[in-house]
């Protein structure tokens, strides 16, 4: 056997033996997601143990060095785990912001003190991170953030308001971009801090979308004591911490465009099957066919890139065009998961839909394509950094 | 294994860019097309493929090729797509050459692989026989008869079938799929040749009480399906690597038309509706070429649903592809609609290759009924 084989074989047997039946099958909704953190909130206590022995393993991110509290694999290892883990249907162990967006920046940019003390407890599920980027005015042009901090040292003072922060009610420390230098041209003025969320003057306000779901906040900050120790990066170039990270946002968002159930056993669970075997409403079972074709196909595309990022062949930027794509990806899957439920998907509050689990999930992905950028957004980063073309 | 092309795949994807960029560039079809070429390949070129080690590239060693495998003969079918040359190429050293490996004699194979892998011999598969792809409903039969079999039916859209040295025919017989390996003068064939709308070639093949002796079958009696549906899924993929090839040299020079393009005293690709349109388009680009890739390498490892991988990567190569090549007519404006600009060629080129070996909708349907809907 080859080593891969070897590390293949010892895989399986591991997950057999330490993945619960109970973290096997897809996760229900958003909820039943683990996000670890100190209030942590457990489906099961399966779910706990789950989140643990992979959190000892460092499997909650196999790729991050050993050191830090990661797995230490290679990229084919990886491979090797997500498929193994594919293969009994196996949940995320932890739903993470500081593994998807801050640890990849820190591993970048952080000081060795920043990653011996943060990343450790981001891989074991401790601590639950969220993102003070966008503003009340600054959206799509998040350069323009107004958010400000003070020099007062050995420490920052920090006033001003952030939108759209994802679980801030929820988390334990937030990373943030604040305006350091007020003179200086919008990008370069910015930087990249870290702080409790617990600090005084935090304070949140989630905000009810048209899911009926407060995924999002609004987080005050007044007169907030962030300490100089934790800055990421140099002062005032927080601006290319936030791109690197931005990268890595957006490569999770656009993952979501893989998740779920594979649509076609959806649609069969709904519809049934005609006398031919197929499934009994034929324009939809078109539609579905597409769909598959484009989710296993940017699946693969997502891999590709991953392999040309570790070859050196391809610009950040591309992290733009999985955004987009898989954003997109989404949200066609949930118009035709509503298409497949019929008027069952549209029970907002009800024991079968399970609190309308259906169409609340259907509404949140709209913000997919908004959220880390809009697609137009992406569109534009694609045209100027990828094709080079003129004028934007 | 990585989703990236190997250093020894890389080479040969630049030498067989280069020498079809310098020995048939567009300009080599046109000149096929506009002298009305007796036969519409050039056999010249074909015996430089056999030189370059590209017409044998899937071809053992032993029998004169490059021994390699799907990846690499992805990599020549792609080059080809970006220059739109004409070639025996899919015909012979594709589908003809993985049924002579997979299931031939040794005789058979003795006879033909050399000189596939040479670009001496041209062969075709003739299996379609409807307007779509069905090889699922073949109605040509062979029933036996003296010593061997009497072939009767029609196929159409036999690449090459014109210039055919040897056609490899599937007909039904008594329970099942058989292939003949038939010489394409016996008594009783006729063969039209169809100039097809993008100027390659194909062929209408009437076979009426076609008499081959019991040799001429290539494997087992009713036993050809899985050799038949191996030389498919490995042309299906490989159409894929060239209609990714066609997308993106199409996509390349539309991108190249922006830049330079001038109205409103500036360049239209400083104009956001073309740009989004673009980077829609790349990012659409970047995903048919990882489909295809992962398709050709799950050939090569014999990997479980390495067919579902391919009806993915032709679908959606397809459908790409024909994006591409609207989008580069319509960003070129009118001389986009002239004969004299090349992406006209391109869309022709396109809309060949998709309804080659299935198009989207056919492949989109059997990735549904292996999903169980």
């Amino acid at each position: 056997m080859t080593d891969l084989e070897t590390f293949r074989a010892e895989t399986r047997a591991w997950l057999e033996a330490n993945c619960p039946a109970e973290c096997r099958g897809p996760a229900e909704n958003d909820e039943d997601r683990v996000w670890g953190g100190r209030n942590a909130v457990f489906k099961t206590p399966a779910h706990k143990r789950w989140m643990e022995v992979m959190g000892e393993r460092g499997w909650t991110a196999p790729e991050w060095p050993r050191e830090y509290g990661g797995g230490g694999l290679s990229r084919e290892e990886a491979k090797v785990l997500a498929s193994e883990m594919r293969r009994i249907d196996a949940q995320s162990p932890l739903s993470s912001f500081g593994i998807w967006m801050l640890g990849p920046a820190l591993l970048q940019f952080g000081t060795e003190e920043q990653k011996k003390r943060f990343l450790p407890e981001i891989v074991r599920g401790e601590i639950r991170w969220c993102q003070g980027y966008s503003e009340p005015g600054a959206g799509s042009d998040l350069a323009g953030l107004q958010t400000r901090a003070e020099d007062r040292g050995d420490h920052w003072i920090v006033n001003g308001q952030k939108v759209w922060t994802s679980y801030a009610d929820k988390a334990d420390w937030i990373f943030c971009l604040v305006r350091t230098d007020p003179d200086a041209p919008k990008h370069l003025g910015i930087s990249f801090v870290l702080f409790d969320m617990a600090t005084p003057g935090v304070t949140t306000r989630p905000i009810t979308l048209i899911s009926g779901k407060s995924p999002f906040c609004e987080t005050f900050f007044d007169n907030v004591r962030v300490e100089k120790e934790n800055l990421v990066g140099t002062l005032n170039r927080g601006w290319d911490v936030a791109k690197a990270l931005l990268a890595h946002e957006r490569t999770m968002i656009g993952a979501m465009g893989d998740m779920g159930r594979p649509m076609g056993q959806v649609a069969v669970d709904s519809l049934g099957l005609d006398d031919s075997g197929r499934l009994d409403e034929p324009m939809l079972r078109t539609k579905i066919a597409e769909l598959e074709i484009d989710v296993a196909a940017f699946r693969l595309s997502m891999e590709r890139v991953g392999d040309q990022v570790k070859a050196r062949q391809v610009s950040p930027a591309i992290a733009s065009m999985l955004k987009y794509y898989g954003s997109e990806l989404n949200k066609r899957r949930h118009e035709l998961a509503m298409a497949a439920g019929g008027s069952d998907a549209l029970e907002w509050e009800s024991e079968r839909s399970k609190g309308g689990t259906p169409a609340r999930e259907w509404l949140r992905t709209k913000a997919n394509s908004i959220e880390g950028g809009t697609s137009e957004v992406q569109l534009n980063i694609i045209a100027k950094h990828l094709l080079q073309l003129p004028g934007v | 294994m990585p989703l990236i092309l190997t250093e020894e795949q890389t080479m040969l994807k630049e030498a067989a860019d280069g020498f079809l960029a310098e020995h048939a560039p567009i300009t080599h079809l046109r000149q096929l097309r506009d002298s009305r070429d007796a036969e519409g390949v050039s056999r010249e070129l074909w015996r430089a493929f056999g030189e370059m080690g590209f017409a044998g590239v899937i071809i053992p060693e032993e029998h004169g090729g490059s021994g390699l495998g799907a990846v690499e003969a992805g990599v020549v079918a792609e080059a080809l797509g970006r220059t739109l040359t004409p070639s025996p190429f899919f015909g012979s050293s594709v589908l003809a050459a993985r049924i002579l490996i997979d299931a031939a004699s040794a005789e058979q194979q003795a006879a033909w692989l050399p000189k596939i892998a040479a670009g001496e011999a041209i062969l075709s598969l003739a299996v379609d026989e409807g307007p779509k792809h069905q090889p699922s409903r073949i109605a040509t039969t062979a029933e036996r008869s003296g010593n061997g079999f009497k072939l009767n039916g029609a196929k159409g859209f036999v690449l090459d079938g014109h210039i055919a040295d040897a056609l490899i025919v599937a007909a039904k017989t008594e329970t099942g799929t058989t292939l003949f390996l038939v010489d394409p003068k016996t008594a009783g064939i006729e063969i039209e040749r169809t100039v097809m709308v993008d100027a390659h070639n194909a062929a209408r093949i009437t076979l009426k009480d076609v008499q081959v002796d019991a040799d001429a079958v290539i494997g087992a009696v009713d036993g050809g399906e899985g050799a038949l549906n191996a030389a498919l899924d490995l042309g299906r993929a490989c159409a894929a690597a060239c209609l990714t090839g066609a997308g993106d040299e199409a996509f390349r020079v539309t991108v190249e038309y922006l830049r330079t393009r001038k109205q409103f005293g500036r360049a239209i690709g400083e104009f956001q509706a073309l740009q989004h349109r673009a980077a829609h388009l790349f990012t659409e680009l970047e995903i048919a070429k990882a489909a295809t890739l992962a398709a050709l390498q799950r050939l090569d490892a014999g990997a479980d649903k390495a067919d579902l991988a391919v009806s993915v990567a032709k679908a959606k190569a397809g459908r790409v592809a024909e994006l591409a090549v609207q989008e580069a007519v319509q960003m070129h404006g009118g001389v986009g609609m002239t004969d004299e600009y090349d992406v006209g060629l391109f869309m022709k080129r396109v809309r060949v290759l998709n309804e080659l070996l299935g198009d989207a909708g056919f492949h989109a349907d059997r990735l549904a009924r292996a999903g169980g809907y």
